[in-house]
């Protein structure tokens, strides 16, 4: 069939046609504003951040430790009544160098967001947050790192309350 | 469990392009006409209409499958949008299947549309929302990061070099050049060129990445007895499979797409495949990013962990290879418009079990096919197997 067809619809535009209004459109902002109440486990998470800990949740059952604590755990579907501190320190699992802000602006130093496998919850379970006080050749998968958390009066209880994960310099033994 | 054989009779698409003067609606009715067309029926034969379509956030309209169903000839038909993410060009024929396996309906056309150009500026701010609102939106996450990271910890986990993942890039670009609905198609392309392309999130680089398009696709399913009589070169659906793993995504093992691997052996079974690497002639699996392909080839166990990556270095992923991967060109040539993008690898199975894709027609009369998506917050695999 396609090698029946030369010819398929499908009209391509390009930048310039909107900026020389060739064509005609409608531009538009939609405004949309929420307010999200944090649950109840996330709300205990956000609760101990402000503390300075980071909580995680167990589940007696299937014995993981899961970040960020929920309320039901998804392999017995059983409910997770115990919320667990866990260490602020961790494994980077991955990482990236991304050299572009979400609205696809170029920047020169690269963000560096990355998985953190967090001390004391079960392997491969972290948290999504970002690298600091590192030159981005020097991260590495599997480096150890700690949190640094924001002034104890200026926390409000958010994931920004630890401001980064900064590399943990070891001590050769 | 009886279920009635369904078979793949027609298809039509559109030019996949950056920005399409159309509007989805318009595209809809471009592709489902083509498909229609493409099997001398019309809007009458068709029972129910399934459409496919990716977050209402891109085109700002709040149910958007009602919003294009007229386009998609949805009107005093039974009519249902299925959204899985990315899975969703995958997922959508898998829901117009099972109508017609289940003895509900006879002829169901499946539809699937993206207008992705209408976000302004740029249509990846709208997948921010994918990130949970409480615990990660407020680190300014960008897209890019996810795959980024998830791209990272694959390579570092199996020791791959970043030259051999380029290598998927530039033969779906390559392939792509003899499609004639591609956007980013490019015959000339060198490995070098995308490994010097710009680093937008490294490891990723701009030729690592597929482009933002617009375009719909369309195909027509109906029930063993109308397929015969409608034409004699009847593609089957074989066998299909959708799963679905956690949402934590940063609580999983993010070096192997264990969902793939479920929704690929729910449709081998089903299609009674024992050994899929000898009995897939062709497979088209999801390519948005090139580790992609081959993370998604390692799920649907056509390789081995780690090393999928050696069926494009010793040429067994070549157009004229064993096991042909992409022949269409994939996301990365032919262009990612959603949902669009992944019913656009299931025409392109139906073509080529045909043997009508012309100057993409892989050789040696291929036997069967799978096409696979992967979506939502990477998470789900949907899986069909066509063969003739």
């Amino acid at each position: 069939m396609t090698e029946k067809i030369s010819k398929y619809p499908g009209t391509p535009l390009s930048e310039k046609d909107f900026k020389d209004e060739n064509i005609l459109f409608n531009y538009d902002q939609l405004k949309a504003d929420y307010s999200w109440d944090t649950g109840i486990a996330i709300g205990q998470y956000l609760a101990a951040l402000k503390e300075g800990v980071i909580l995680g949740a167990r589940c007696d059952t299937c014995r993981k430790i899961v970040v960020p604590p929920r309320t039901v755990c998804e392999w017995c579907y059983r409910p997770m009544r115990s919320f667990v501190p866990l260490k602020d320190t961790g494994v980077v699992n991955t990482f990236s160098l991304c050299y572009v802000t979400w609205d696809v602006k170029r920047i020169k130093d690269p963000e560096i967001p990355a998985v953190i496998e967090i001390e004391g919850a079960s392997p491969l379970h972290g948290i999504m947050h970002m690298l600091g006080e590192v030159d981005p050749e020097d991260v590495e998968i599997g480096m150890r790192v700690q949190a640094v958390w924001k002034p104890a009066d200026e926390r409000e209880g958010a994931i920004t309350d630890i401001l980064y994960f900064k590399p943990i310099k070891e001590t050769s033994t | 469990m009886a279920m009635r054989k369904v078979a793949v009779v027609g298809a039509g698409m559109t030019k996949f392009v950056r920005r399409a003067q159309e509007t989805g609606k318009e595209l809809s009715w471009q592709a489902s006409h083509m498909a229609l067309k493409s099997s001398e029926m019309t809007m009458d034969d068709i029972e129910a209409v399934c459409l496919g379509t990716a977050p209402d956030s891109f085109d700002g309209v709040h149910m958007n499958g009602e919003y294009l169903s007229d386009g998609a000839g949805a009107w005093r038909k039974p009519f249902m949008r299925s959204y899985v993410g990315g899975g969703t060009g995958v997922f959508t024929p898998i829901q117009g299947w099972y109508h017609v396996a289940s003895g509900l309906f006879d002829v169901v056309l499946v539809v699937a549309e993206e207008k992705m150009s209408s976000f302004y500026p740029h249509a990846q701010a709208a997948f921010l929302t994918i990130f949970d609102h409480t615990t990660e939106r407020p680190l300014k996450p960008n897209l890019l990061w996810i795959f980024a990271m998830e791209m990272n910890r694959y390579m570092t986990t199996y020791g791959i070099p970043k030259e051999d993942i380029a290598r998927v890039s530039v033969l779906h670009k390559r392939n792509a050049a003899n499609h004639p609905c591609a956007l980013l198609g490019d015959a000339d392309i060198t490995l070098e060129d995308v490994l010097n392309s710009e680093v937008l999130a490294w490891p990723v680089q701009r030729f690592d990445v597929s482009p933002v398009s617009d375009g719909a696709v369309a195909i027509i399913l109906a029930a063993e007895h109308i397929a015969k009589r409608i034409t004699d070169k009847p593609v089957w659906i074989e066998g299909v499979g959708w799963n679905l793993d956690t949402a934590h995504w940063t609580n999983r093992d993010l070096a192997y797409p264990r969902y793939v691997e479920y929704a690929a052996r729910m449709a081998y079974d089903m299609a009674g495949i024992r050994e899929p690497r000898q009995q897939i002639n062709i497979v088209e699996p999801y390519d948005p990013f090139d580790y992609k392909a081959l993370h998604h080839l390692e799920g649907l166990q056509l390789a081995n962990r780690g090393e999928a990556h050696r069926l494009y270095v010793d040429g067994i992923a070549a157009r004229d290879g064993d096991m042909p991967v992409c022949p269409s060109g994939g996301l990365l040539g032919v262009g990612n418009p959603i949902a669009a993008a992944g019913l656009m690898k299931i025409a392109e199975l139906f073509w080529q079990l045909r043997g009508e894709a012309g100057a993409r027609q892989v050789p040696g009369q291929p036997r069967r096919g799978l096409a696979q998506a992967w979506g939502d917050l990477m998470q789900v695999g949907t899986v069909v197997i066509m063969g003739r």
